[in-house]
C-alpha cells in the first residue's frame, strides 16, 4: 500500500494496458505509459496511430474503455469521476487555440481564475498578467484575439491555461497549424516551461524539438506503444516502422 | 370628382393617437424581455436538455410557427373569458406577444448558439467551467451578437404585430385610427397618418437597438469587425 | 353535434378556410408578379431605380400589414370603386408580399458569387444576357426555399383580412365563437387547419433549403 502510495505521488501519468474503442475500430489497444512529476514526455507518430486519442484521455476529453488510467492522483477508468475537479490540476493546448473571440487577451486569461477559482478581479488580473509575461505578451493584455498572430494566439492559448496553476500541461500539436516562422516563438514558451520543472505530455511533429525538450520520447504506431526512448531513440531506431517514420521527415 | 384630403381630425383626435401609440409602446416593452429570455431558454433547452424537453419544445415551436397570431390572441382571450378568467385586454396581448416571440427567439438563438465553434467549448470544458458558466459566458454573449440583426427583425416584427391588439379592445395605435374613422368617415386619412407614425416608431427601434449594439458589444465597438 | 357544434357551423368554418386558400394564391400570384421587377430595381445599376425600389420596400417593412389593409380598401373606394373586400385584402397582401419577396431575391441574386459576374463579363455578354442566362438561374435556385417559407408567412397574414371585414378562416371562426362562445373548441380547430396549410410548406422549405445547400 506504502509503495502505491509513494508511486502515486510521484506518478502524474500512468497508463495501464488501456484500450479504447471509436464504435467497432479499437483506436488504442492497450497502451501502458508513465509520466513522473516534473518529467517531459513527446509522444510522436503518424496520423491515426492514437498519439492524440491518449492525450485527449488524459484529462477526461475521451472516456477509455478497458485498463486503468490515473492522472494526478485519481482514477479516469472511475464512470463518478469529477472532471472538473481534475481539470484545474490538468491543463491543455489545443492546436487551433481555441481562444475566446469575444473577449481581451486579459479577460480570455482571467476568466476561469475568477469564475472557476473565485479569484477576486484584482488577484486574476496579477495571475493574468505574470503568465503573460511568462510568454512574453505583456503589452498585447487588451487586444482582441483576431488583433493577434497564429503564434501569439497560441502563447496566449498557454498562458491561459497557466493561469488555473496545473500540475500538469497537455500540448496537442499546437505548432501544426502555424505558418513556419511562427512556430519558434511558441517552442521557446515550452521549453522555458520544461526547464522550470512544470510536468509535460507533448503531441507533436517537429521532431528536432521534441528530442530537445523530452526527457523521453514515445513512438506511437497503430494505437500500441511502439518504442520508447531518449533522444538518441531517433538516431538509432530499433524498429523498421520507426526508421521509416524518421526518414520520412515526419 | 376629386377627393378632398382632410387632415383637419388631428387637431381634435391627436390624444386618442398619442394613447394609441403610448399602448402600442407599452405592449412591445412589456414582451421583448421576457419573449427574449423564454426563447433564450427554450433554444438551450433543445440543445442540452434531456430529449423529451426537446420534443416538446419543438412542438411548440412548430405550433405557433405555423398557426397566426391573431388565432393564438383569440384562443388565449375569449378562451380565458369563457373559463370565466378575468383578465385585461392589455395582458392577454402580452402573455399572447411573449408565447409568440419566443418560439421565433428560440430558433434565432438555436442558430446563434450551433454556429459558435465547439473547439471554444471543448476548451472551456478544459479550463473546469461548468455548463451555466460556459453558456453564461461563452455561448450566450457570442450567440446574441451573431444574430442581433435577426432579433432585432424580429423584435420589429413584434411590434408591427401588435396592431391586431385592437381586436381584442386593446385600444393600441391601429385601434386609434379605427376610432377616428368611426367618427369622422375620414379613414383614408387616419390610416395614412398611423402608417407615418409607425414608420417613425420602427425608425426609432432600429436606431435605438443599433446604440445598444454598440454597448452591449465592446469587441464590435472596439473593432468593427463581426465575429 | 359535435363539439356541440351544429353542421352548418362547421361548414361555415371549412368555407372561411377555403376563402384563405384562395386569398393566399392571390396574395402569391400577385407578390410575386410585383415582387420580381422589384428585386431587379433593388440591383439594377441605376441609382435611382435603386433607391425608388428601397424606399418602397423600407415603407412596408415598417407598416403593419393590417394598416395597409385599412389603406388599400379606403384608398379605392375614396378612388370612387366598389370591389369586393377579397379584392381590397389580395391588393394589400400584394402590395406587402412584393416588398418581402423583392427583398428575399435581391439577397439571392446577391449571393451568386460575383465570380459568376465577372466569367459572363469576360465572356462580353450584355447586362440583360448576363442576367438571363447566368445570374437570375442560379440565383432561382438560391432563392427557393426562402421563397417557400415566405408563403407560410403569407397563409398566415391572410388572418389579418379580419379587420376589413373578410370571411376567411378568422373572420368565420370568430362568427361562430360570437354565436356559440366555444373559444377553445373553435379556434383550436381554426388553429389546426392553419397549421395543416402552414406546416407542410414550412417542411418543405427546409428540405428544400437541405437540397440546395448540398449541391
Amino acid at each position: 500500500m506504502a509503495n502505491e502510495e509513494n508511486e502515486a505521488t510521484d506518478s502524474m501519468v500512468r497508463f495501464e494496458k488501456v484500450r479504447k474503442f471509436y464504435g467497432e475500430i479499437e483506436v488504442l489497444k492497450g497502451i501502458s505509459l508513465n509520466v513522473s512529476r516534473g518529467e517531459v514526455i513527446s509522444l510522436i507518430g503518424r496520423s491515426g496511430s492514437g498519439k492524440s486519442t491518449a492525450l485527449r484521455c488524459i484529462n477526461g476529453l475521451e472516456a477509455i474503455n478497458e485498463g486503468r488510467l490515473h492522472v494526478c492522483g485519481r482514477a479516469l477508468h472511475d464512470a463518478h469521476i469529477d472532471l472538473r475537479a481534475l481539470r484545474r490540476d490538468v491543463g491543455i493546448v489545443f492546436q487551433s487555440y481555441n481562444l475566446f473571440p469575444h473577449l481581451t487577451v486579459l479577460q480570455n486569461i482571467t476568466l476561469a481564475p475568477r469564475k472557476v477559482r473565485r479569484l477576486p478581479l484584482k488577484e486574476a488580473t496579477d495571475l493574468a498578467l505574470r503568465v503573460l509575461n511568462q510568454v512574453g505578451l505583456f503589452e498585447k493584455a487588451n487586444a482582441y484575439p483576431s488583433e493577434l498572430s497564429g503564434g501569439q494566439q497560441q502563447r496566449v492559448a498557454i498562458a491561459r491555461s497557466l493561469a488555473m496553476e496545473p500540475r500538469l500541461m497537455l500540448f496537442d500539436e499546437v505548432t501544426s497549424a502555424l505558418d513556419p516562422e511562427l512556430t519558434g516563438e511558441v517552442l521557446r514558451v515550452i521549453e522555458k516551461l520544461a526547464a522550470d520543472g512544470m510536468t509535460m505530455v507533448i503531441v507533436t511533429h517537429e521532431m528536432a524539438f521534441a528530442r530537445s525538450v523530452a526527457d523521453q520520447l514515445v513512438f506511437m504506431n497503430q494505437g500500441i506503444v511502439w518504442e520508447t526512448g531518449n533522444g538518441d531513440m531517433l538516431r538509432q531506431p530499433r524498429t523498421e516502422e520507426l526508421q521509416q517514420f524518421v526518414g520520412s521527415g515526419l | 370628382m376629386i377627393y378632398k384630403f382632410d387632415f383637419s381630425f388631428l387637431l381634435q383626435y391627436w390624444p386618442e393617437l398619442l394613447r394609441g401609440v403610448w399602448l402600442t409602446l407599452r405592449m412591445t416593452l412589456l414582451s421583448i424581455l421576457p419573449g427574449f429570455a423564454v426563447g433564450t431558454l427554450c433554444a438551450l433547452g433543445r440543445i442540452y436538455g434531456p430529449v423529451n424537453l426537446a420534443r416538446a419544445i419543438k412542438t411548440y415551436v412548430e405550433l405557433i410557427r405555423n398557426t397566426p397570431l391573431i388565432i393564438q390572441v383569440f384562443w388565449l382571450f375569449f378562451g380565458l373569458s369563457a373559463l370565466h378568467f378575468r383578465i385585461s385586454a392589455l395582458a392577454a396581448a402580452v402573455i399572447a406577444l411573449v408565447v409568440n416571440v419566443s418560439a421565433y427567439t428560440a430558433e434565432i438563438m438555436r442558430a446563434g448558439f450551433e454556429a459558435i465553434p465547439k473547439g471554444q467549448l471543448e476548451a472551456a470544458s478544459c479550463l473546469a467551467m461548468s455548463r451555466r458558466q460556459m453558456i453564461w459566458h461563452i455561448e450566450l454573449p457570442q450567440a446574441v451578437e451573431r444574430v442581433y440583426p435577426a432579433l432585432v427583425s424580429q423584435f420589429v416584427l413584434m411590434m408591427l404585430a401588435t396592431s391586431i391588439m385592437s381586436q381584442i379592445s386593446a385600444d393600441e395605435l391601429t385601434g386609434a385610427a379605427d376610432l377616428i374613422q368611426s367618427f369622422t368617415f375620414r379613414g383614408f386619412e387616419a390610416y395614412i397618418v398611423v402608417a407615418v407614425i409607425y414608420l417613425i416608431i420602427v425608425s426609432l427601434m432600429r436606431l435605438v437597438m443599433l446604440a445598444s449594439a454598440a454597448m452591449l458589444f465592446p469587441r464590435l465597438r472596439a473593432l468593427r469587425s463581426p465575429l | 353535434m359535435l363539439f356541440n357544434l351544429t353542421p352548418e357551423q362547421f361548414f361555415y368554418i371549412f368555407r372561411g378556410a377555403g376563402w384563405t386558400i384562395v386569398l393566399s394564391m392571390l396574395g402569391v400570384a400577385g407578390g410575386v408578379l410585383l415582387g420580381i421587377p422589384i428585386a431587379l430595381a433593388r440591383v439594377s445599376r441605376h441609382t435611382w431605380l435603386k433607391r425608388a425600389s428601397g424606399l418602397y420596400v423600407q415603407i412596408n417593412q415598417a407598416i403593419p400589414l393590417p394598416v395597409t389593409m385599412f389603406v388599400v380598401y379606403f384608398g379605392i373606394s375614396i378612388g370612387g370603386y366598389t370591389v369586393p373586400v377579397l379584392v381590397a385584402a389580395a391588393l394589400a397582401l400584394t402590395v406587402n408580399a412584393a416588398a418581402y419577396l423583392g427583398e428575399i431575391w435581391r439577397g439571392s441574386i446577391e449571393s451568386v458569387p460575383s465570380t459568376q459576374w465577372e466569367a459572363s463579363e469576360s465572356l462580353a455578354l450584355s447586362y440583360v444576357q448576363r442576367m438571363q442566362y447566368v445570374i437570375l438561374p442560379q440565383a432561382l435556385r438560391i432563392s427557393i426555399p426562402p421563397t417557400v417559407g415566405f408563403v407560410v408567412a403569407l397563409v398566415k397574414n391572410t388572418s389579418y383580412a379580419v379587420v376589413i371585414g373578410m370571411s376567411e378562416l378568422t373572420y368565420s371562426s370568430r362568427v361562430v365563437n360570437n354565436t356559440t362562445f366555444q373559444p377553445f373548441v373553435i379556434f383550436t380547430i381554426a388553429a389546426g387547419l392553419y397549421f395543416m396549410m402552414c406546416y407542410p410548406l414550412s417542411v418543405l422549405s427546409l428540405r428544400l433549403e437541405r437540397i440546395v445547400r448540398q449541391a
